[in-house]
């Protein structure tokens, strides 16, 4: 068995007197594509950020590729640029084109040369299907390109791992399948993902395993057939029948 | 009528490199001092975050006429300040404290989830702001500055006070030694207008130079 790419261990995390995260744990082995799902409120984000330790865990332990990086002696700016994270709300830098977006990392941090930064960021920004706009500035782009640029920018860094944070909840309906086309063609090539969504149809087919969270602990995980068919909880089907009713009109299927 | 173009305003503008230097030496030291105090302000913690909002806080309660006197009758008796550096020192630190806050402003505009992205790169701190979020938060603190800027140029006119011979001690000069107030001061006025009107010009077009496509 290889080791997990990532290895949550009792992860506890508090925001005031509210405990958002109560223990959780969980392994994401190479090439799994997991699916976080759950009520809103219930720590999904949180967990997701606790990955990449942009929200620092009060208790608990973080495995990426082997490295414990919740250990203080770690670089924390090292892990990271090997962990690939979209946003909600895209955050592209404004200041920047969409190709400046996508080489920004490759300069500043992994210390490329503007050439070969330029060459790498005009291939991964031909991957997400914009090659033909990478001179136009985030405002001049719709939500679904601007979720791809972002999308690029974090491939850009060759992430041994993407964590997608609801990547399309900020999307004008008509504009979700293009982001999650890309997302499909990203695990059909082998990429690691963990992914907070609603968007059921994508867990369905595309994922191999799914969480379902409700109030800060881990209620069930299981393959898309054991969560879909034949949850385990009763809480699991109320939940899933219920969202599968609100997102799934405008899926593919 | 001739005696303006041949002695007062030679005159006069003998004194406006003066004027020049006050307005120049107390805005730029001032960015210096603001822009600084405004990065530690939002990202040095709270024990920062409480000098700087003390000082800002001091600074903005004075009359800045009598800053200028503290700093010239109190300090200049401690180290050896001449009246010029004197009032343009005072005028660097009052302009720097508006300054820390135009730029304070300016940072917390930029959405906290830029500073996010770029951490998930990878990138240090020191970097996400000098890389993502200065870029971004100068742009915004333009306007704020201009208005600044041209109260720097008119404030540069404080330090008379103390002797130094700008434009405006000169005038009052040419009006005691001429009896003719009005003319000496009409023409002060209408330098002062220019300057105020070239930099206002100045920083818009540089505004819209800058501006990001799409925003």
């Amino acid at each position: 068995m290889t080791e997990p790419i990532i290895k949550l261990e009792n992860i506890h995390k508090s925001y005031g007197k509210d405990e958002i995260l109560k223990g959780i744990n969980l392994e994401v082995r190479e090439g799994e594509v997991v699916v976080i799902i759950g009520p809103s409120g219930t720590g999904k984000s949180t967990l997701l950020r606790c990955i990449n330790l942009l929200t620092m865990p009060d208790r608990g332990r973080v495995w990426v590729d082997g490295v414990e990086i919740t250990d203080p002696k770690v670089d924390i700016n090292k892990a990271r640029r090997h962990i690939g994270f979209v946003f909600q709300d895209f955050n592209l830098f404004n200041h920047l084109t969409a190709l400046g977006n996508v080489t920004i990392g490759l300069k500043l941090v992994l210390g490329m040369k503007a050439g070969a930064a330029k060459e790498k960021g005009e291939f991964e920004l031909a991957r997400v299907g914009l090659q033909d706009k990478a001179g136009l500035y985030p405002g001049q782009l719709s939500g679904g390109q601007k979720q791809r640029v972002a999308i690029a920018r974090a491939l850009a860094m060759d992430p041994r791992v993407m964590l997608f944070d609801e990547p399309t909840s900020a999307l004008d309906p008509e504009l979700i399948g293009e982001v999650l086309e890309v997302m499909q063609k990203l695990a059909r090539e082998g990429m690691t993902m963990v992914c907070v969504t609603h968007e059921m149809g994508f867990a369905r087919e595309v994922a191999s395993r799914i969480v379902f969270m409700e109030r800060g602990v881990i209620v069930e995980e299981g393959t898309p057939e054991e969560m879909f068919l034949r949850p385990r909880f009763d809480r699991t089907r109320e939940f899933l029948g219920k969202i599968s009713e609100l997102y799934g009109k405008h899926q593919s299927g | 009528m001739e005696e303006i173009f041949t002695g007062l305003l030679p005159y006069l503008l003998a004194g406006l490199g003066v004027t020049l230097a006050v307005t120049l030496i107390a805005l730029s030291l001032g960015f210096v001092i603001g822009l600084g105090l405004a990065i530690l302000r939002v990202y040095g913690g709270i024990f920062a975050a409480r000098v700087i909002a003390l000082y800002t806080l001091l600074i903005r309660a004075l009359p800045h006429i009598l800053m200028l006197l503290i700093m010239f009758f109190v300090i200049a008796s401690i180290v050896n300040l001449s009246p010029f550096w004197a009032g343009s020192l005072s005028l660097a630190i009052i302009s720097g404290a508006y300054q820390t806050e135009i730029f304070r402003g300016a940072i917390q505009s930029v959405g906290v989830g830029q500073m996010m992205a770029a951490r998930t790169l990878g990138m240090t701190r020191t970097q996400a702001i000098f890389y993502i979020i200065l870029p971004q938060a100068l742009r915004l603190a333009i306007p704020g500055w201009s208005n600044e800027a041209a109260i720097i140029v008119k404030d540069s006119s404080l330090v008379y006070v103390l002797g130094v011979p700008e434009i405006l001690r000169r005038a009052q000069y040419y009006s005691a030694r001429t009896y003719e107030p009005f003319t000496a001061f009409i023409a002060v006025a209408a330098i002062y207008f220019v300057l105020t009107f070239l930099t206002n010009r100045g920083l818009s077009a540089l505004e819209r130079r800058l501006k990001i496509p799409g925003l």
